[in-house]
Formats: structure tokens, C-alpha cells, sequence
């Protein structure tokens, strides 16, 4: 058995089998896994907030969706990841308490959904499969050995995507 | 006052925010005490400022399920606060206050859980209304929302609105409580970087 390797809020880590990556309680963050199936080169960032150029504090670029994947891929392909073999799983972004007003403040977790997917679109980075939205939190780990994406949950079954 | 942030904050000014969350939470206990109908103490609350990465291991691990009570403020502070507690103290002031009404079951009722909500906006009104007279604004509060899970999950919400002005988050943990009753809250108070500056500025800062 390999390690667990944990990446905690605005964090984000590279693995290789046998260890596996995880990120614990996603709430209203994505938590966006890259892969190379080939090699099994894999990593996870946990992001916090959509876009690193709306915010004046960005040093953390591990805690915006541009940034974020930006600079995994940098290491993905540092780790020996082929750029164009990277596909993606993403999982979160969930709306914590049930709102009824558009309060912006407050779909934060949509954003960071949509935010996701347009950076990887335009890095032509395929989506393979991703749980995102509703209103519970979310503890992903991914082995990078199958490629699978477990999703747990409170109350809920456990998820592979 | 130019923009500030956490990190750059001199100790003068995590004082008065400690300040602020003492005199708060000493407000919620006694709106709490009198709820209750009982003697609630409360030791000296601590307040932390936290990495993002750290916040949950202070509420028992990301995993760890919590209830989780936020309001949003408007008025003149834009943000938003929140009231955590763990299960087991939630269950036994909604017992408390039910006065046996209540089956000791693993899910909370739905008439428990609007008692935990409404307990929720009493304990952050109090909260509000002494910061509120500290610095002579006008703080409004929304309805109470209410949300069970993990505790990373709920605390993502405010980590995400301080994550737009820090790497830090400020917790102040109070523990209130007497031998019957043994609570640990924990109050996140996120102002937008506009209401933060204004806090200060109102107090002189």
C-alpha cells in the first residue's frame, strides 16, 4: 500500500502509484484532478475562488481555478506527464446553505464550477467525469493506479467516477 | 485607512478584533443563558488566526460532521458570520430548550433543527449587537441558514470570502457551559475588505 497524500485548502500536490491523493471536506471549492493515464502521473488542487485577476491578495495561486491549473500542469509535466495525454476529473463546488437570494457572495461554489471548466476548455483538457454542485460537502480521493475518483460523502453511498 | 489584510495587520489592530470577539461572545453566552433558562458560563474565548489549511483541525478534522449557522450582514458591514457547533452539545441545548420535547435520535427533526436555527440568530444577534454598538454601525442580519456536514465543507464558506482578502482566517473559539451543559462554539466573523477597514476606521484605527 502507498501513501495518502493529503492537499488541504488552497493546496495542491502531485502523485504517483502507489500513493494516492486526496482532499478532505470540499464544500464550496473544486477540487480538480489532472491525469496522464499513460504514465499515471497525477495530481489534485483545491481551489478556492474562480479567477486569480479579480482579487488583489493572489499570491496563493494554488487558491484560483487559472492559477491553480496553470502551475499543476507545470509540475504534472515536470513529473513526467505528456501535456497532451492530461484529462481531468473534478468534484465540489457545492452550495453549503440553501439560499434563496442571488446573493454573489454566495454562489461562489457555481462559479468555481464554471470557472473550472472553461480554464480546462481552453487548455483543450478533456473533463472525463466530475460530481460538482448540490448542497454537501465531499472527501475525493484519487488512485492514480486505476484512475478512479472516490467521492464520499455524509450520508450518502460512496461515488467512483 | 489604506486597504489592510491579515497579514500585514500590526498586534494594536488583532487586539481590538480580539476585543471585539470577547465582547461578542460575552454577549451571545447571556442571550444564550437566558434562552436556556440557565446559568451558562463562558471561559475567555481564544482567537486564532488561522492558514486556510489548518482552520478545520481546530473543529475536529475536515471530516468531522458539524452544524453550521450563517447569516449574512448588510447595513453598514457587508459579510457574513457564522456559528459553529459540534453534534453533540447542538443536540443538548435543542434539548435543553425543548424540554424533553425531543427524541434523542442520530437525525434531527425538522422542529430541531429550526430550534437550532433560531437558537443560532439569537446567539449571532448578540454577537452583532455589541459589535454594532462598538463601533455606532448598523449592522442588519438575514434569516438564519443552517447547514450539517463536514466540517471543511461548511467552513469553506467563510474560508472562501477571506480567501478574497488573505491567506488567514480569523476563529474565535468560545467554550460556554456549566456541568450540565458542556458547549465549544466557534464564531467566524468575515467583513468584506470594505466593512473590515470600516470596523477599524470606526474605532479610531
Amino acid at each position: 500500500m502507498g501513501e495518502m497524500i493529503k492537499v488541504g485548502m488552497a493546496d495542491m500536490n502531485v502523485c504517483k502509484p502507489p500513493d494516492s491523493i486526496t482532499t478532505l471536506g470540499l464544500g464550496s471549492c473544486v477540487g480538480i484532478v489532472l491525469y496522464d493515464p499513460g504514465r499515471k502521473v497525477s495530481g489534485m488542487v483545491h481551489i478556492m475562488l474562480p479567477d486569480s485577476t479579480k482579487i488583489k491578495n493572489n499570491e496563493n495561486i494554488a487558491k484560483f481555478a487559472d492559477t491553480g491549473i496553470d502551475e499543476l500542469i507545470r509540475r504534472l509535466l515536470a513529473l513526467g506527464a505528456s501535456r497532451t495525454a492530461l484529462i481531468a476529473k473534478i468534484a465540489g463546488g457545492a452550495q453549503m446553505f440553501a439560499f434563496s437570494s442571488n446573493n454573489d457572495m454566495l454562489r461562489v461554489g457555481e462559479r468555481n464550477v464554471e470557472a473550472t471548466k472553461e480554464k480546462l476548455n481552453s487548455l483543450r483538457i478533456p473533463i472525463l467525469a466530475q460530481d460538482t454542485g448540490a448542497n454537501y460537502g465531499r472527501t475525493i480521493e484519487f488512485n492514480p493506479e486505476s484512475g478512479e475518483l472516490l467521492i464520499k460523502s455524509v450520508g450518502k453511498p460512496l461515488k467512483k467516477i | 485607512m489604506s486597504d489592510k489584510d491579515f497579514d500585514t495587520m500590526d498586534s494594536m489592530q488583532f487586539d481590538v478584533l480580539k476585543e471585539i470577539g470577547n465582547i461578542g461572545a460575552g454577549n451571545a453566552t447571556t442571550a444564550l443563558s437566558k434562552l436556556l433558562n440557565a446559568k451558562v458560563d463562558m471561559k475567555v474565548p481564544k482567537i486564532e488566526l488561522l492558514e486556510f489549511k489548518d482552520l478545520s483541525d481546530v473543529i475536529g478534522g475536515a471530516e468531522n460532521v458539524v452544524v453550521g449557522i450563517l447569516l449574512t450582514l448588510d447595513g453598514d458591514i457587508d459579510g457574513m458570520i457564522m456559528f459553529i457547533l459540534e453534534q453533540e452539545p447542538a443536540r443538548a441545548i435543542v434539548r435543553m430548550l425543548m424540554q424533553g420535547m425531543c427524541e434523542v435520535g442520530e437525525e434531527f427533526t425538522e422542529i430541531e433543527l429550526s430550534a437550532l436555527q433560531e437558537i443560532g440568530n439569537i446567539i449571532a444577534g448578540a454577537y452583532l449587537s455589541s459589535l454594532s454598538t462598538l463601533t455606532n454601525m448598523t449592522i442588519t442580519s438575514s434569516i438564519p441558514y443552517l447547514a450539517i456536514d463536514m466540517a471543511g465543507a461548511i467552513l469553506s464558506v467563510p474560508a472562501i470570502e477571506f480567501g478574497k482578502i488573505s491567506d488567514k482566517a480569523l476563529l474565535i473559539e468560545t467554550e460556554f457551559g456549566d456541568k450540565n451543559l458542556e458547549v465549544n462554539g466557534y464564531f467566524v466573523l468575515i467583513p468584506t475588505l470594505d466593512s473590515y477597514n470600516a470596523i477599524l476606521t470606526s474605532l479610531g484605527m
